[in-house]
């Protein structure tokens, strides 16, 4: 029981820290019909950043300044690496994104020496706790909680703002959006900022699971979100969200049983079962192409 | 005598590698009527995509309000009270009619409440459909949506590209009585049309074009009754 409870949890709480990328590959998506492979890489960067600056920074002010610096260097990525090929064809921007990726790891190589650097202890989420028997750490509990507020905040900006609806507009139609005089240029920073602000915040949640950050660190959950993100039905936030929490579970649970090392190739399978019944995801977007 | 809101010299513009637009010049006069018609390829939609800043213009001037706006962005031709309805209207089939107007006004920092309330007078089926999606309105509603969406901004002139495409014969003569209610309020109105009957019937000045050229212009009256343009553009033989 106290198995069954804990893996519960922790499948919970890895799905969170999953929507929290996945969220931003599907926002970015949704914008510019573009994979932005450089989007786990992101996530990496912000834990490595956090190592460095927590290393002579306190925590409350580390933290802060991570998600700052992580957030500044999504909005630099999409001006320097996306910006300039608006208007080539999506397969080369998708180059860029690739290249942006490995830039990325390769960056961090270089800082780290390929020495596994220790993730910062944060205090009070760390600490262990235990819930119907089945010991864990908080952060295990508060991520799911977390994750949904957040959700539910981007929902809000999304649904009721001026900003919000420009986005949803961009996303529909470059040309016309422009008509209505909204900067698209202007609507993608504020999506990456979006993008890289969760992926930040995913990046304290996650990294706290793991002794140490190393360059690849970003490559594996990037890609377990950018499937949940697909699962869900790529460039719906609802889906991504919700095919991370599903991928989440189902690695932890087959994780406790005897054929753990087939955990991430489940993942895979299953994302191939989805797509064969319903090839737009859970809750994909219809195409049809209007006159 | 009335002055001159928007002067173009000389406009050329490339689209899809030809030559749409071959050198053309026209004034369009403060609060009228003015209309460019043609048959499909002529030019028209490009002229009016350029003056909206969407394509770069090759060469000449546009002058809107004594400011010259040529290869200005958008967004800034927006700010100066230019406003285009597209041609196949391109409502944001997401968003409800209610989004769909407040984004038209996506540049204004002012209270919405009384243009909204404006355009709702002026189009009843849009406030019973104020919380649907725009996509699910009827092909007239959609233009009527396009148009309220284009007045939300305030507009000095409202460019409309094909506002009769696709759409029944009643519905037709609705969105043209719009037009001239939208002059009334003193707004001025560059038209293209294929529906040169009604476009003529409406303008107060018409402009003919061909193959990127302006070949004839006269008051929309007097092109009606000219035999060349009832021979070429408005199917009567004779």
């Amino acid at each position: 029981m106290e198995f069954v409870v804990s893996q519960i949890l922790s499948g919970v709480s890895l799905g969170g820290q999953y929507a929290l990328i996945a969220i931003g590959y599907t926002m970015v998506y949704g914008i510019l019909r573009l994979i932005n492979f450089a989007h786990g890489d992101l996530f990496m960067i912000a834990g490595i950043i956090l190592v460095y600056a927590s290393a002579s920074l306190p925590l409350f002010i580390s933290i802060p300044l991570m998600i700052l610096l992580t957030v500044l260097l999504g909005f630099v990525i999409e001006r320097a690496a996306y910006k300039p090929l608006r208007s080539a064809p999506r397969m080369s921007v998708m180059i860029s994104a690739i290249g942006v990726s490995y830039l990325l790891q390769n960056l961090a190589l270089y800082i780290t020496g390929g020495q596994p650097k220790t993730y910062p202890r944060i205090p009070w989420i760390s600490e262990t706790i235990t819930i119907l028997g089945a010991t864990t750490h908080i952060v295990t509990v508060v991520t799911p909680f977390l994750v949904i507020a957040l959700v539910f905040a981007l929902t809000m900006l999304i649904n009721h703002t001026k900003i919000g609806i420009a986005m949803r507009a961009v996303a529909k139609d470059f040309e016309t959006s422009r008509l209505m005089g909204v900067k698209i240029n202007s609507v993608i920073s504020v999506t990456f900022i979006i993008g890289s602000f969760l992926a930040a915040v995913g990046s304290v949640l996650y990294f706290t699971n793991y002794p140490t950050v190393i360059p690849m660190s970003g490559a594996m959950p990037g890609l377990k979100a950018f499937v949940a993100a697909v699962f869900g039905g790529i460039g719906s936030i609802p889906g991504a969200v919700i095919g991370a929490f599903i991928i989440g579970i189902c690695e932890t649970l087959i994780k406790g049983t005897d054929y753990s090392v087939f955990s991430d190739a489940f993942t895979f399978a299953l994302l191939i079962v989805i797509l064969v019944v319903k090839p737009t995801g859970i809750f994909g977007e219809k195409t049809t192409d209007k006159v | 005598m009335s002055n001159k809101i928007l002067s173009i010299k000389d406009l050329k513009v490339n689209y899809g590698g030809i030559e749409a637009v071959k050198g053309i010049s026209f004034d369009v006069e403060e609060g009228q009527i003015v209309t460019l018609i043609g048959a499909n390829g002529a030019g028209k939609s490009s002229t009016l995509r350029s003056i909206a800043g969407l394509i770069k213009p090759a060469a000449g001037s546009i002058e809107f309000n004594g400011d010259a706006i040529t290869g200005m962005d958008t967004t800034q031709i927006v700010k100066k009270g230019i406003t285009l309805v597209p041609e196949g209207r391109k409502i944001f089939p997401d968003l409800t009619v209610e989004e769909n107007l407040k984004i038209g006004a996506y540049m204004r920092k002012d209270n919405l409440a009384d243009d909204m309330n404006r355009v709702y007078s002026l189009f009843p089926r849009l406030k019973e459909r104020s919380w649907q999606a725009g996509g699910t309105l009827s092909g007239g509603e959609q233009q009527m949506l396009a148009v309220g969406r284009a007045l939300m901004s305030k507009p000095k002139m409202i460019m409309m590209d094909e506002p009769s495409l696709g759409l029944a014969p009643i519905v037709v003569r609705d969105i043209f009585s719009i037009i001239r209610e939208i002059k009334e309020e003193g707004i001025t109105v560059l038209l293209i049309e294929q529906n040169a009957n009604m476009a003529l019937k409406t303008a107060d000045i018409g402009y003919v074009m061909e193959t990127g050229k302006i070949t004839m212009t006269g008051k929309g009256i007097e092109l009606l009754e000219n035999e060349e343009i009832k021979e070429a553009y408005l199917g009567k033989h004779k």
